[in-house]
């Protein structure tokens, strides 16, 4: 589904990603560790298409398409979906009105009718109910006002709504409890099946117990330094990142 | 010098348009009233047309409006509204709606149905023509036009125009909708709409002014409004300007606040290539509040102008102010707000926003707060900002699948919507949303 071949991203002439190689398939849950400032966020963005973000080298497929060429919204539309680390407040546009313009985008790239107002509302009900989120939050501003946790949740909400085929989670669990944690899992769980793949970035293990990844892979200065299954992260959670700064032995995680 | 000779030469003319109907003026208007066109024509050529050199006239050239050669506009019989003419009327309304064409009160364009006991809603010219007494204390006696060219020419030469009267006391049920259009298919016309509203003590009511012509045509339109409001009365004005694209529209809005009362006016700009509103508030008594709020959206090479003026002149009042302008391609936007506190005003509350989004980088905004104090215990504040759209909530849409148009016009739209919001008559905010959804496409079915 993705595939990531030596990737090099400047941002503002500064080299962030130094060569990544990442192969993602349909049904796969893949967990990113790192450090702060290793360039977790920056792959999250490069994939979502953020212009800021510059490739000097490498290549990312998306289901055989030159990522590159595509727009954020091209990409949103072929099915990838990013739920950001810092969720951007839209003041003056109501989360429901907001992502009903999203959704009918999307329908109609994928050359379906767009849902109309009774149809939209009975899928944002059900899926409200998945991330437990309040119905106040509907009617706000996007992001506006919502706390920490509300804002994390919204993204899931926001997922579960537009139904993507890769979803890319950018510490979607950081400064949540673990009510709130479980919840979220749960809702990337739901999403989870044979067609579809999940890539979650996190700095903590913790999440990785509700929902648990085929793989693991450690990233420190822009680079991946060692790659694994499930036990990898328990691994990073007793040890820390200490002697993970520069690769070592790159294991091949099971199944490759 | 030479500049100013020039604009005043350009007077001559109007002064000419008074000369032709100065006859019938002598002939059916009280003598106080010829009086002050006497007084207003020649007030007019002493100060002749504003330039630029002039402090209020800036950041406005009315070069266009002096350089061409408008046609005194009469009274033109039509039957219906042009059907170029989009989103004028309220038709799913109960509104009263009186139609002015030109600045002449169409009858049959109008529907004055089932007006309650204690309101009046009619010509002015008629209400002149019948019961001039009643008018006398108010009419061109709130405001004065002595600084104001384009009020002056109002003065002297407005033949029609809309006369309100409502009794103390009286609650008026629905909106009263005046609805100013112009129409100039073979000579570029300027007309002269005159709207004077009497709020009675504790009577309640709301105006809505709207301005809009056949979109290709140029004329001009110099419009004065004077709203004197009551002890205790709640009013709520709004002026929705829909002018052609190529329309000049100069407005003089006075506002004349009595104790207590509470008044708010709303002011939507959205056509028109040369716009300049002077708004102007007089809070002459204790316990007034005053709200103006703003909407502009320039664009193409509009020139959109609002300077407001809000005068406390009594103690315990409050004003809060919030205009937002819209600014795209290479127009320009003004606003200029003065708020004055004088000495003996205290215990003030004024607040004053100025918000601007700069679309393009050809567009460009002059945001001047003006605030002059000489009490000292007042709470007065004035805030301006001017951007762009956020880039972050422009590529956070875009994640989800919106395009880049219908992104960047979702955004421009909530800004909109903030003024938008505070309209609490349904018709009127449905009707300004469907005109900003038209202009602002985002949806997939749009
Ligand atoms: N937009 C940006 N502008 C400048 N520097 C950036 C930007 N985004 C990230 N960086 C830098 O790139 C490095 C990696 O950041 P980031 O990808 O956010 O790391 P992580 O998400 O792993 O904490 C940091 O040194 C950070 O300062
Ligand atoms: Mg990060």
């Amino acid at each position: 589904m993705l595939e990531i071949r030596n990737l090099h991203v400047n941002v503002d002439g500064k080299e962030i990603l130094r060569g990544i190689d990442l192969t993602i398939r349909a049904g796969e849950t893949h967990a990113i560790m790192g450090p702060n400032g290793s360039g977790k966020s920056t792959l999250a963005q490069v994939l979502a298409g953020h212009e800021a973000y510059e490739i000097t080298e490498g290549v990312i497929l998306y289901e055989g398409q030159n990522l590159a060429e595509l727009e954020p919204e091209e990409r949103a539309c072929a099915g990838m979906f990013l739920a950001f680390q810092y969720p951007v407040e839209i003041p003056g546009v109501s989360n429901t009105y907001f992502l009903k313009t999203a959704l009918n985008a999307i329908r109609k790239a994928r050359g379906e009718e767009p849902l109309d107002a009774v149809d939209f509302l009975a899928l944002v009900k059900e899926k409200m109910k998945l991330v437990h989120l309040d119905e106040k939050l509907l009617h706000r501003p996007v992001n506006e006002g919502f706390s920490g946790g509300e804002k994390k949740r919204n993204e899931i909400f926001h997922m579960a709504v537009l139904d993507p085929k890769l979803a890319i989670l950018d510490e979607t669990d950081s400064g949540l409890d673990v009510d709130a944690l479980r919840i979220v899992a749960e809702g990337v769980n739901a999403l989870r099946d044979e067609t579809r793949a999940v890539m979650v970035i996190t700095h903590y293990q913790r999440l990785l117990n509700y929902l648990v990844p085929d793989f693991v892979h450690i990233l420190a200065k822009g680079r991946i330094v060692k790659s694994g299954g499930r036990e990898l992260a328990l691994e990073v959670e007793e040890n820390g990142y200490v002697g993970l700064e520069e690769p070592t032995e790159v294991l091949q995680p099971v199944g490759y | 010098m030479i500049a100013l000779d020039k604009n005043r030469a350009k007077t001559e003319r109007y002064v000419a348009d008074y000369e032709k109907i100065e006859g019938e003026i002598a002939a059916h208007e009280p003598i106080w009233l010829h009086q002050i066109r006497k007084e207003a024509i020649s007030r007019f050529q002493e100060l002749g047309f504003p330039t630029i050199k002039e402090e209020e006239w800036r950041h406005t050239n009315v070069t266009p409006i002096v350089k061409r050669e408008f046609t005194l506009a009469g009274a033109a019989a039509i039957d219906s509204l042009p059907d170029t003419i989009h989103h004028v009327t309220f038709p799913d309304s109960d509104f009263t709606q009186l139609v002015f064409v030109n600045g002449f009160f169409s009858p049959r364009l109008s529907h004055l149905n089932s007006l309650q006991d204690g309101i009046r809603v009619e010509s002015l010219a008629q209400a002149i023509a019948c019961d001039a007494n009643a008018l006398e204390p108010y009419l061109s006696r709130l405001g004065s036009y002595e600084e104001h060219p384009f009020a002056a020419l109002n003065t002297a030469l407005f033949r029609d125009g809309a006369y309100v009267h409502i009794k103390k006391g009286v609650v008026a049920r629905t909106p009263i909708h005046l609805l100013f259009i112009s129409t100039s298919p073979k000579q570029a016309v300027v007309s002269y709409p005159r709207t004077l509203v009497v709020a009675g003590a504790e009577s309640q009511a709301t105006i809505i002014e709207s301005y809009a012509g056949v979109e290709g045509e140029v004329y001009f339109t110099n419009a004065v409004t004077e709203i004197a409001v009551g002890e205790n009365a709640v009013i709520e004005h709004y002026k929705l300007q829909r002018e052609s694209a190529q329309a000049f529209h100069i407005a003089n809005m006075l506002f004349y606040l009595d104790r207590s009362s509470n008044f708010a006016s709303h002011s939507i700009s959205l056509g028109g290539s040369l716009v300049r509103n002077n708004v102007n508030a007089a809070l002459n008594d204790e316990g007034i509040e005053c709200t103006l709020n703003g909407l502009v959206m320039a664009a193409g090479k509009q020139h959109i102008d609002n300077h407001t003026y809000i005068d406390h002149a009594r103690p315990h009042c409050a004003s809060h102010e919030l205009y937002k302008n819209i600014v795209d391609d290479h127009a320009t936007g003004v606003f200029k707000g003065k708020i004055l506190v004088r000495r003996d005003s205290q215990k003030t509350d004024a607040k004053q926003t100025n918000m601007t989004l700069l679309l393009s980088d050809e567009a460009s905004i002059d945001s001047m707060p003006q605030l002059e104090i000489y009490a000292d215990d007042v709470k007065c504040t004035h805030g301006a900002t001017t951007g762009r759209l956020d880039e972050n909530a422009l590529f956070y849409l875009r994640t989800r699948g919106i395009g880049k148009p219908a992104a960047k016009n979702l955004l421009t739209y909530a800004f909109a919507n903030e003024i938008i919001n505070r309209i609490r008559i349904d018709a009127v905010r449905e009707q300004l949303e469907q005109i900003l959804r038209e202009r602002l496409p985002f949806e997939q079915n749009d």
